[in-house]
């Protein structure tokens, strides 16, 4: 059965968030997004995995992990329609539906050279504009956009 | 976190307008003493001179000293102190802070560290908003109001910090728009994007004679060398218009050409002669626009 297989390509976790459906192109910025890197728990994650609905997804499996929504929803600017599922005991009991944020605050690098968050240690914040489906960022700094599908991902030094 | 000025969507039509009167009484008596007990400090990390020195005149003229410096090269910035670290100490010695920065958004920074108000007096290519104010002032004191007229911008529309928040101030007050540029230099899509949302006609042409004789405004300004990358493109577009006084023959009786200065070749001398010309009366209003601004933000007016 397709199921198991799938089961059998990224072993279940017992507790923690998995995310599903993730477009395969965006699997490594979601694991930069949420600082997967860092990670002491855990992390187990397959990309072009096969798919009815996409032709190829990415699946994250993140154990003993419970995000807050405003971190699982910075997803949503790259990947809005990422499945989140919560597991307890090996049981989906919560399933999340992500929203697009209005504001992003430390996540995303102005795709502007002359912005003063790419100068200084300045922590980056933007409004987000949904126009036509597409998501851009409108930098509260040097007021210019990013659009989402060129998003950098801010990297912090621990 | 005190009021600053960092971009002109921060002031209300109805603060905009407050401006306007303020700096009309200014201009009438140019010499009012009520800010003696303060001290402003301009601190430009870029060159300037007409923003710079109307804004320490403007200091001087309300009685206010003016500490600062007109180009970083000779402060701790060399020695690589932050802009937060800048701010934080001018902060501690002056009641306002005026200043130009080359990077973008440096200005919207510096008023969240600052303890003062801030002035942006230029933040690269970004925002410039006491040129918009002095311009609308201009604008109302040619035209006799602020409500539909007919502006023509002419010249570089893609990088021009001047023409981008013109346009976002006047589209409280219903007005026309034209567009004249090279093909290189358009107006870019956000604001068009922006004047299509509040329903705000305008035309695109790169021919400047095509509407000179329907214009209220003539809007020019200079290609800007500093904000190209590319020397070649610069060179392709950098003589694209020159406006002489034989163009302005059939123009409306009240038509005035601006521009922010410095000029280049866009305006031919001839034409400072004609009663058209208003850019020189245009910089003179910006001293008492500055005056209006400041005193507002110390709470003065």
């Amino acid at each position: 059965m397709e199921t198991t297989e799938k089961q059998l390509k990224v072993s279940a976790i017992k507790n923690g968030t998995v995310l599903d459906h993730i477009p395969s192109g965006e699997l490594f910025r979601v694991i930069e997004i949420l600082g997967l890197s860092h990670s002491t728990t855990p992390v187990t994650f397959g990309v072009n995995l096969d798919s009815k609905s996409m032709g190829t997804k990415g699946i994250i499996k993140i154990s003993e992990r419970f995000f807050r929504d405003d971190e699982l929803n910075t997803i949503a600017l790259i990947a809005p329609n990422t499945s989140v599922n919560i597991i307890r005991n090996f049981e989906v009991v919560e399933k999340k539906i992500l929203t697009i944020p209005e504001t992003v605050t430390g996540i995303a690098k102005c795709a502007n050279p002359m912005c003063i968050t790419n100068h200084q240690d300045v922590k980056t914040k933007f409004r987000t504009i949904t126009k036509n489906g597409k998501t851009r960022l409108l930098c509260h700094y040097c007021e210019k956009t990013t659009e989402c599908k060129n998003l950098k991902i801010v990297t912090y030094s621990l | 976190m005190p009021k600053s000025l960092i971009s002109i969507q921060d002031f209300t039509k109805e603060e905009i307008l407050h401006i306007l009167d303020v700096a009309e009484e200014f201009e009438k008596n140019k010499s009012q003493t009520f800010l003696s007990d303060k001290v402003i400090a301009c601190i430009f990390f870029e060159p300037s001179t007409r923003t710079r020195l109307s804004f320490e005149t403007a200091s001087n003229r309300l009685g206010a000293r003016v500490i600062g410096f007109s180009d970083a090269a000779n402060t701790s910035v060399r020695k690589g102190e932050s802009l937060k670290d800048t701010i934080k100490m001018v902060s501690n010695y002056a009641d306002l802070i005026v200043m130009r920065h080359p990077i973008e958004g440096s200005a919207r920074y510096a008023s969240e560290v600052a303890s003062v108000p801030v002035i942006n007096a230029g933040d690269g290519a970004n925002q410039h908003p006491t040129q918009t104010l002095l311009d609308l002032y201009t604008i109302r004191q040619t035209q006799g109001r602020l409500d539909k007229i007919d502006i023509n911008m002419v010249g570089d529309l893609k990088y021009g910090r001047t023409v981008h928040s013109l346009l976002q101030a006047m589209s409280h007050f219903s007005p026309t728009f034209t567009f004249t540029s090279p093909q290189e230099l358009m107006m870019p899509k956000e604001y068009k994007e922006f004047l299509d949302e509040k329903g705000i006609p305008y035309k695109e042409t790169s021919d400047l004679t095509q509407h000179l004789d329907t214009t209220d405004i003539l809007y020019m300004t200079r290609i800007q060398q500093e904000r190209f990358t590319d020397p070649m493109e610069y060179d392709k577009v950098k003589n694209v218009y020159s406006l002489n006084s034989s163009m302005l023959a059939n123009v409306k009786p009240n038509m005035k050409i601006l521009h922010p200065l410095p000029r280049l070749q866009e305006i031919a001398e001839d034409v400072d002669d004609t009663p058209h010309a208003y850019y020189f009366k245009q910089a003179e209003n910006g001293m008492y626009v500055r005056m209006a601004i400041i005193s507002y933000l110390l709470g003065k007016r």
